[in-house]
């Protein structure tokens, strides 16, 4: 399986990230991709500061992907999670699966998607408009019932 | 051991990292987190919720009943929310 993890503080473009991903492979009939944005909360958040624990944060995303390619047959999979400051608009994460068919494309991005964002050492401090001081965001219970789908022992389009 | 801390656990604390060298009577991940919070108030404060706070062992995730054991590196944090 092709792979490729990154963290970085710039940002990225998601059509460029992903060219090299799939070149050359011609035995996929499914390239899924998924990009995670900054929203403006209504016009209330300038920027999100992502605080990330260096080390863990690529140690983890690597067995998130391990457990996916384990899962689902992907051909490709591609994670970039950005740091730092992130103004709203910008991208903050981009997930791409590649494979045969598109149930375990579509399976294996979601599934990446919603374990990277309970499980991956990374916290969003909000910047906000009227210039109060950042505060942290909160987790939220819907992300955790998503992960915790995954876990019934074959979920869909698996292998 | 290193110490490390993250997100609000680490504005709490007041620090991003230190050292600490808990004494041999500490051998869990939750026996840990009860002795650094009779450090001071910062740590108290940091620690007041233990199940707010998350922790993870050598880079890995742990729950409080884990042993510490040789563990080189303990991290705590509130839950993650990241993607």
């Amino acid at each position: 399986m092709r792979k490729i993890v990154r963290l970085q503080k710039a940002a990225f473009d998601a059509a460029a990230e992903v060219a090299p991903l799939v070149a050359g492979l011609s035995d996929i009939g499914a390239l899924v991709t998924f990009t995670g944005l900054c929203r403006d909360e209504a016009g209330s958040l300038v920027a999100l500061e992502i605080e990330h624990y260096p080390g863990m944060a690529e140690a983890e995303i690597a067995r998130v992907v391990e457990e996916a390619s384990r899962r689902w047959p992907l051909e490709a999979v591609l994670v970039i999670h950005r740091h730092g400051e992130i103004r709203a608009g910008e991208p903050i994460v981009l997930v791409a699966t590649a494979a045969k068919h598109r149930a375990a494309a579509f399976a294996g991005a979601e599934f990446l998607m919603d374990y990277l964002k309970t499980a991956a050492p990374f916290w969003k401090k909000a910047r906000r408009s009227d210039g109060r001081g950042g505060d942290w965001v909160a987790a939220r219970e819907e992300d955790e019932a998503a992960a915790r789908r995954w876990e019934r022992p074959r979920a869909r389009g698996e292998s | 051991m290193k110490a490390l801390y993250f997100a609000w656990v680490r504005e709490r604390v007041g620090l991003p990292e230190e050292e600490i060298a808990p004494p041999p009577s500490v051998t869990t991940v939750a026996e840990l987190v009860a002795w650094l919070r009779g450090r001071g108030e910062n740590y108290a404060v940091a620690f007041a919720d233990e199940h707010a706070v998350r922790a993870a062992l050598d880079r890995r995730h742990v729950k409080p009943e884990q042993p510490i054991a040789s563990a080189k590196e303990i991290a705590f944090f509130p839950p993650m929310t990241g993607g």
